[in-house]
């Protein structure tokens, strides 16, 4: 039905319809509420315009009123803001089993690179139906990731992972903006999100030998001697890193924190910052020696760790089937 | 028109040189110079506030690091210079006591002594700079820093760990910004009690008249505040390893 | 009342009591330092309403073809950072603030008439730096100047952009601190907190806001410009510095500031709605505490900017609610406004037209602000044009229609002299249709998802024609922004002598001359009457102008 108002963007994902859903919600209410204001103004200055021998009415106030007149207002955007924050907390907290795409933001473009390995620029296919979590970072400046069709907005920040998902609904091809300025060719770095039927969407997939980012990562893990200290099947001078993604790990310092994505980048590129218990602060900061993109594999495949074998390198990938 | 009158009232007469021509009375001036001065001071702790958020954000962020870094100072100095402020915070009272008092002599003193314990804060203070400058801990392109983490000094050498330099320079950029602003005011200050001296000696301030006295001691005393929360976050922190 | 006169016989003035230019720029008088003002926030006003039509002349078309992509960069951010600082802030407080303070509590000026001066020199400073920093090849940061962009990858004239908002930002602290002296300390006998108009309120609240707010965004600049002359890090995430940590230094201040604008104008469109009406105001403790409130609230909600910028998800939660309690004073303004009018005997010179104005439009500004807060829909139309629409709503359809407002409200006083009543109906309405085909169409723009500052559309040309026609309402704005220029101008010369009272107001500034003796009153006023007291004023608003 919206799709026939003029001007109303089209709806892509669950995320859009809920959005629409509180913006009419909104919408309605904002015209009541200006309507009666209007009308009331405009009836005001008619009726009790200036005329002879009727002077003004001098009214101090009402406190019965002014009370009214907080309340209903306050009650309507407690409402306002429930139903908001509701869905704000769905779009904060990605799904469990989400299909995952690393994507680097820089100036002044949008890189895209899947599990499978298919790299993207200024663009991202994605499967229709299907979860997907971006996970976004900047090279350079704040950039912001946004797809008007799925009704979603995420910032990319230099040297951490901000995180977005959707759950696209419908096939076609939608615009993806950069919302932050960013420098010259802000208004240029533009692309598209590509939602594709399954089966066209593995067609895509399936063309190209690429290496899954896991892989990638597991090859830059060895290359740059990571596994001599992280042994996977002994202790060795660094901790364990199998099935460490997702679980608590305890600090030097008594505190202790989930490994999620921003954890396990930052123990590479500054791991003197949080120390696990019992080690010793003995590893070498990699940072400006490798690329974010080369991050990105290794978190990938950090990640991929001690998860069971069917999905270690399809669980995260989209081609798998519908969950 | 309106039939409501618009009544006369006794206005002092001016005969107080002192008394500015829009206010009524001297109570009222005094009182108005005496609020102007405290809500400057509250712009000014809004102001310091920035500095001393972002200080706070990075200790706790960089708890070690900025431990290491804090080392660097030197305590002797920095309590040297606490002390100082603490007296020219007395003689600054002093000054005023006098003022109230009318003894134009003392009141030259004290403000002069005041002048002079600022003028000696301030030269540690470059001291501290200069010594800082020369071991390249100056934030910028020559900044260069490779110490220990506190506390790692007892430990064998392989096993020692060393401060992350960009965390210490961190440091060093807010211990600059904030002490280089203190030491902006403390300079205006000097400047404020230089004239305030100037006036004073050729007389004009009398018990009936010190309210510039009285607000620049506010001034000065918000100055040495401002320290006395600096000294502890920038020299004292970490110190127990 | 007055009788002092000059040598010619005339009435003493503070316009004729001295002549010459040194009697101007070393004035310390309170009504002439506003009018020192009335020339700088104009001036600003047309080079910031000047770079704003060369943006909209860009976007009539989806391709960049106007001017370069970092040309137009710089036009968006200095329109920004000109109209802020140099002619929002400042308007209302500096020029009608500083004219009818001292008058409307019986005063006979400012608590610091020198340090007046100085936060002019100041304005006029940063002014300077400005001006140097537009023509030293402009600054393309954004008027928010977000790390690290701002501060590692510009080449533009960052640092002077930024010493000219810290140089202009201490006029502001200053302007502030003069008020809350003087209305604390200034009063006329009988002038208690509950008969002050409620001008003076707002004036209050906002100040209370410049002093406290304003030294926080000083620090932030100061350190961007540090951090961009030394290359630190403080910002810097390869230097192990935070991005939100700017932002958030930055918002703390610069939500408030949008208090700033508003209130004064809230406080305006009080006075005229109660004159126009014939009537006291409705709710007037409501009225008060409502701005104090306003003001308060106002410093608790700044990362309602930053929902999507990395904040927790509990930060945004806090912060999404505490939005929603700002809106509740604002709500409360309109609908005392509009009970005022109710059983009032109401007349539709220009003035009340430009509150008619006002109160539909930051009805709607305000409205949109609900969205805005609104956590989900936040995430879609944050960035994009939607939060432009709404706050040119609340600026220009709120602070700029109520300045316009008050300036022909007090036009007689200020000069002496009336404007031609025709013209002003004609631009009040001008005004108003042209600013809807402006902006309506920018919040349909947003929610389809155009960015903002973006030179260039030509992958999403859908959203040319919404551009055309706000680029249409714009020069339309224009004309209805420049007629008052003309007329006012031609009133100073032409125009017919203002009696002391020429809407039969009620209020301090209505019983002395127009315009005004150098020391306001001859005789320290001794206030027996409430504020609005239109039950005692006899006679309605004259009808001939």
């Amino acid at each position: 039905m919206l799709e026939n108002i003029p001007f109303w963007p089209v709806r892509a994902s669950t995320t859009a319809n809920n959005v629409d859903a509180v913006f009419i919600f909104l919408l309605v209410v904002s015209a009541l509420m200006t309507m009666s204001i209007f009308t009331m103004v405009i009836y005001f200055a008619v009726r009790y315009r200036r005329r002879a021998g009727r002077p003004a009415e001098q009214i101090a106030g009402s406190h019965a009123l002014e009370i009214t007149w907080s309340i209903i207002p306050f009650c309507v955007f407690m409402v306002f803001f429930g139903w908001g924050a509701i869905i704000y907390f769905q779009e904060r907290t990605p799904p469990q089993n989400a299909a995952e795409v690393y994507v680097v933001a820089k100036q002044w473009m949008w890189k895209a690179e899947h599990m499978e390995g298919q790299r993207e620029i200024n663009q991202l296919h994605v499967p229709v139906g299907r979860d997907v979590k971006v996970i976004m970072t900047s090279q350079d400046v704040i950039h912001s990731f946004f797809v008007p069709a799925f009704r979603i907005k995420q910032d990319v920040l230099p040297g951490r992972y901000t995180v977005a998902w959707f759950h696209a609904t419908k096939p076609g091809t939608y615009h993806l903006f950069c919302a932050e300025y960013c420098g010259t060719l802000h208004s240029g770095m533009i692309g598209w999100v590509v939602v594709m039927e399954p089966k066209d969407y593995e067609a895509w997939m399936g063309g190209g030998g690429n290496q899954p980012l896991a892989v990638t990562g597991e090859k830059l893990f060895t290359e740059l001697g990571c596994v001599t200290c992280h042994r996977s099947d002994t202790q060795g001078r660094g901790p364990n890193l199998v099935g460490v993604y997702g679980k608590p790990v305890m600090l030097e310092d008594g505190r202790t924190l989930t490994a999620d994505e921003n954890y396990i980048r930052e123990s590479i590129v500054d791991p003197g910052a949080k120390i696990v218990k019992g080690f010793k602060p003995v590893m070498p900061t990699f940072q400006g020696q490798i690329s974010d993109d080369q991050l990105n594999a290794l978190v990938a495949y950090v990640k991929s760790l001690g998860q069971p074998q069917s999905s270690q390198t399809a669980g995260k990938n989209m081609a798998a089937a519908t969950p | 028109m309106h039939n409501s009158s618009v009544a006369t009232a006794n206005i002092e007469a001016h005969d107080n040189p002192a008394l500015l021509h829009h206010f009524a009375t001297a109570e009222q001036q005094k009182d108005a110079a005496n609020l102007g001065m405290w809500l400057f001071l509250v712009t000014e702790v809004m102001f310091f506030g920035g500095m001393f958020c972002a200080y706070l954000v990075y200790r706790y962020k960089y708890f070690g690091d900025f431990g290491s870094a804090s080392q660097q100072l030197s305590i002797k100095l920095g309590a040297i210079n606490t002390g100082v402020l603490i007296c020219s915070s007395l003689t600054v009272v002093l000054a005023v006591r006098a003022a109230q008092l009318g003894k134009r002599t003392v009141l030259v003193f004290w403000l002069l002594a005041t002048i002079v314990l600022g003028l000696v804060f301030l030269g540690i203070k470059a001291d501290e700079y200069a010594e800082k400058f020369e071991k390249h801990h100056v934030p910028g392109p020559s900044f260069h820093y490779h110490e220990l983490l506190p506390g790692q000094a007892g430990l064998p050498s392989t096993d020692r760990r060393y401060a992350n330099p960009s965390h210490a320079e961190m440091y060093f950029s807010l211990y600059f910004a904030m002490t280089g602003m203190h030491a902006l005011h403390m300079i205006i200050g000097v400047g404020l009690f230089s004239f305030l001296t100037y006036f004073a000696w050729r007389g004009k301030y009398s018990p009936d008249y010190y309210t510039p006295i009285e607000n620049a001691g506010l001034y000065w005393h918000f100055v040495d505040i401002v320290w006395i929360y600096l000294f502890p976050l920038l020299y004292l922190i970490d110190r127990h390893r | 009342m007055a009788t002092a006169v000059i040598e010619t016989g005339e009435r003493e003035t503070y316009l004729n009591r001295e002549y010459g230019i040194k009697s101007w720029l070393l004035t310390v008088d309170h009504k002439r330092i506003a009018l020192l003002y009335l020339i700088g926030v104009t001036f600003f006003f047309f080079v910031g309403g000047f770079f704003a039509l060369l943006v909209r002349l860009e976007l009539l078309t989806p391709a960049g073809d106007l001017v370069q992509a970092d040309t137009y960069n710089k036009l968006f951010t200095m329109h920004g950072q000109v109209m802020v600082f140099f002619f929002l802030i400042p308007v209302i407080p500096a020029v009608l603030g500083n004219f009818l303070i001292p008058i409307m509590i019986g005063a006979k000026d400012l608590a610091f008439p020198r340090i007046n001066l100085l936060s002019w020199y100041l304005y006029v400073i940063g002014g300077c730096l400005m001006a140097y920093t537009i023509l030293a090849g402009g600054v393309d940061t954004g008027w928010t100047f977000y790390t690290p962009l701002s501060t590692e990858f510009l080449k533009t004239n960052v640092i002077t952009a930024a010493l000219a908002v810290f140089v202009s930002g201490f006029s502001s602290i200053f302007t502030g601190l003069n008020f809350i002296v003087t209305i604390h300390r200034m009063r006329a006998p009988g002038m208690t907190w509950n008969r002050l108009p409620l001008f003076v309120w707002a004036h209050y609240a906002t100040s209370i806001i410049q002093v406290l707010g304003t030294p926080v965004v000083a620090i932030a600049i100061v350190l961007v410009a540090l951090e961009r002359l030394f290359h630190l890090g403080i910002f810097n995430p390869a230097l192990g510095g935070d991005p939100l940590l700017f932002q958030h230094l930055f918002w703390f201040y610069s939500h408030p500031a949008v208090y700033i604008m508003i209130l004064p104008g809230m406080g305006i469109v009080s006075e005229i709605v109660c004159c126009f009406s014939r009537k006291r105001v409705f709710g007037y403790q409501a009225m008060a505490m409502a701005v104090l409130g306003i003001a308060v609230v106002g410093f608790l909600v700044w990362a309602h900017h930053m929902f999507v910028a990395g904040i927790s998800l509990y930060a945004a939660l806090i912060f999404s609610l505490l939005s929603y309690f700002v809106a509740v004073p604002s709500a409360i303004k309109v609908f005392n406004w509009t009970a005022t009018m109710y059983k009032g005997s109401i007349t539709y010179q220009t003035p009340m037209i430009y509150a008619f104005g006002f109160i539909g439009l930051f009805t709607i500004g305000g409205l949109t602000g609900l969205f805005l807060a609104c956590l989900g829909v936040d995430v879609h139309v944050t960035d994009t044009y939607f939060v432009v629409a709404h706050f040119h709503y609340i600026m220009v359809g709120g602070t700029i229609m109520a300045y316009m407002g008050g300036m022909h409200f007090w036009w007689p006083k200020i000069s002496g002299k009336l404007y031609p009543e025709f013209w002003g109906k004609l631009s009040a309405m001008i005004v108003f249709i042209g600013f809807n085909l402006t902006f309506f169409p920018q919040f349909i723009l947003g929610y389809m998802g155009m960015p903002r500052r973006y030179w260039d559309y030509s992958k999403a040309p859908e959203y040319q024609i919404l551009n055309v026609l706000s680029t249409a309402g714009a020069s339309v704005l224009a004309v209805g922004y420049l007629m008052p220029m003309i007329y006012f101008l031609w009133s100073m010369r032409y125009g017919k002598p203002a009696p002391d009272n020429p809407w039969n107001a009620a209020g301090l500034e209505w019983m002395i001359p127009s315009p005004p003796s150098t020391f306001n009153f001859d005789e320290q006023p001794v206030v027996t009457w409430e504020a609005y007291n239109y039950d005692e004023i006899k006679g309605e608003v004259p009808v001939a102008q």
